[in-house]
């Protein structure tokens, strides 16, 4: 909150969740500094996904706050991120299946388009212009993440670690300020997720990202800030340094405090 | 716009196009949709200009059904395959065009044919609006279940209302038809084709603009995934709701025109079985693509026709010769789709493929 620096991108505070009679989250707050990577990390059930859902605008909090840039937001839903430079990746891949991987990043440059629905119905006005702006734009993603061979591919055809490339290139093809990761190292081999940490860190040159991760080498390695969740409440937070040290956060994990190494 | 495209490139470009060169494919993809689609709807219209310069008035309306039926099914197109909400009640929106314009030219006889048709596109994509807004939550089923309601209980309401709807016989009127100065180079029918393919092929162009920009994208992505639609910032019950209008709005005009070219509206054109027929013919020319659009129409118009001429050759029973049409539509529906699942589309385009592989 106040640890990482005084004007936080992304600050949540207070927040409480309940579903029914189970408490998801009780007086959560967390803070995304620009150009800091916060690890947000927990056994599973901890609540990391329902306060990413909380952050999205999937799920509304019964107390607290989601504050953006300084600015409480009330009553904003998923398809607002976009618009407020906000991106998240999801757990699965979530390629649209029935799109190349160049049209699935066209979708996720959607926003820098500059026509409104008249142009869209009508072909007159920026209709042809942004078609090309979309899709230098997404072709430029391609590139950067190296797999621009694929642009013409149906995701099904392509290799996992490619469809993963193509997803994190639709995710940042609109130029996020914040990056919300949701486990992005599921289902990669050693070397992809030493290089999914490296371009993380690079990410982080251009945005704040707020991770989340099973994969503690990575976290470790990738994060400045982390913070740990169990039962819904933070039991934790510091650099990757103090966490590793943590008593309460080695008990989370493995339920005996004489052990120190991760889950 | 076409000649500048072509100063571009070095090899002598007219000629490798007419040719069909490797490369003519590719660059007349390259024009803008803006110059493209129009150009195709152009040399459409011409086609339908001199096909019925040679046919008679039965076969001008037979050629203008199929031009109505096109535009229909290229809305549902749009809806069910690109936004992936199913609709089993697009008669609906025929019933409401058809009706708006009954009721426009009985009222309003002073109104230009070209009003008309644009009222009745407002008036059906009004319809659109509100059905997809009353059914933007509802997936799968639940959304073909309401429609098809809408399908079996609007029609009632000519019953309900039969001063002004004139109950179930419907609405009869005359048209004009050609103007004097053309009424010796063009038969009223002729003229009546010529119309209802000029709006079919002017609905057309915007439905494929719509489908090969923005906005198709965006309804392809929220039929693949809604989740990561809206993550990419894409509204998707508004974008939903739009097709819905968009989708609507043709299906209306595809009414319009039909009771442009009968001079009737009634109750019993626009039955459930009609809204299941333009489904069918949609499965039957190929989701995914245009084309399909025409396939299904050519043979929602001519199988029926091929099926009544069977049953009069065989001089079957009346029982038997009614339901005959609507066997060999059945019959030939389930050939194409378990030979071919793609529909007549894909079809033809395998086909052609066959024949350049061959050469």
């Amino acid at each position: 909150m106040t640890t990482t620096t005084p004007d936080p991108l992304l600050a949540a505070e207070g927040i409480t969740v309940r579903f029914g009679g189970l408490t998801a989250l009780s007086d959560v707050g967390l803070a995304v500094a620009p150009g800091t990577v916060v690890g947000l990390i927990g056994p599973n059930g901890a609540g990391k996904t329902t306060l990413f859902n909380v952050v999205s605008g999937v799920v509304r909090p019964q107390h607290g706050t989601v504050a953006w840039k300084g600015r409480v937001l009330r009553a904003h839903r998923p398809h607002h991120l976009a618009g407020l430079r906000i991106a998240r990746t999801l757990q699965g891949l979530n390629l649209f299946p029935g799109l190349t991987a160049l049209e699935n990043v066209m979708v996720g440059a959607d926003r820098l388009a500059r026509g409104g629905t008249f142009a869209m119905l009508t072909g007159l006005g920026h209709y042809h212009g942004d078609e090309r702006r979309l899709r230098e734009r997404a072709m430029a993603a391609l590139e950067e993440f190296g797999v621009a061979d694929a642009a013409r591919a149906l995701p099904a055809t392509l290799p996992f670690g490619v469809q993963k490339r193509v997803a994190l290139a639709r995710a940042l093809v609109a130029d996020p300020e914040l990056l919300l990761l949701d486990e992005p190292a599921s289902g990669l081999s050693g070397e992809d997720i030493t290089a999914l940490g490296e371009a993380v860190r690079g990410f982080s040159a251009r945005m704040g990202v707020l991770l989340v991760e099973h994969h503690m080498d990575l976290v470790m390695a990738v994060c400045d800030h982390i913070v740990v969740l169990n039962f819904g409440q933070v039991i934790a937070q510091g650099t990757p340094a103090e966490i590793q040290a943590d008593a309460a956060v080695a008990q989370a994990y493995l339920g005996a405090a004489e052990e120190d190494s991760d889950a | 716009m076409v000649s500048l495209r072509n100063h571009e490139s070095t090899a002598p470009a007219p000629r490798a196009r007419r040719g069909g060169g490797p490369g003519a494919a590719g660059r007349w993809r390259a024009l803008p949709a803006l110059v493209r689609f129009p150009l195709a709807a152009l040399a459409a219209f011409t086609a339908v200009l001199a096909l019925t310069s040679l046919t008679g008035p039965a076969e001008d309306l037979r050629i203008g059904s199929v031009g109505y039926y096109m535009l229909a099914i290229a809305g549902l197109q749009l809806l069910i395959g690109y936004s992936g909400q199913v609709s089993l009640g697009h008669g609906a929106f025929m019933f409401i065009g058809a009706y708006t314009m009954a009721l426009l030219v009985l009222h309003q006889p002073a109104f230009p044919l070209w009003l008309n048709m644009l009222l009745t596109v407002v008036v059906s994509c009004a319809a659109g609006v509100l059905v997809g807004a009353a059914t933007a939550r509802l997936h799968g089923p639940y959304l073909a279940g309401a429609t098809l309601a809408l399908a079996v209980g609007l029609p009632a309401l000519t019953v309900r209302f039969p001063e002004l709807l004139g109950g179930s016989n419907g609405l009869a009127f005359s048209v004009r038809g050609a103007p004097p100065a053309l009424a010796g180079v063009v038969t009223t029918s002729q003229w009546q084709a010529a119309a209802v393919w000029l709006t079919a092929l002017v609905g057309l162009v915007v439905l494929a603009t719509v489908n090969a920009g923005r906005l198709g994208r965006r309804m392809r992505a929220l039929r693949d995934d809604e989740s990561a639609a809206a993550l990419a910032g894409i509204p998707v019950g508004r974008t939903k709701v739009t097709a819905f209008l968009i989708s609507a709005g043709s299906g209306g005009l595809a009414g319009a025109c039909q009771a442009y070219l009968l001079g009737t509206a009634t109750p019993s054109s626009f039955t459930v079985a009609l809204s299941l027929s333009l489904l069918a013919a949609l499965v039957l020319g190929g989701l995914g693509s245009m084309w399909g659009a025409f396939w299904g129409a050519v043979a929602l118009v001519y199988v029926e026709l091929w099926g009544q001429e069977l049953a009069h050759s065989l001089s079957l029973g009346t029982n038997v010769a009614n339901n005959l049409p609507i066997v060999f539509f059945g019959v030939l529906l389930i050939l194409v789709i378990l030979i071919w699942p793609q529909g007549l589309h894909g079809m033809f385009s395998r086909l052609a493929g066959l024949v350049r592989r061959g050469r």
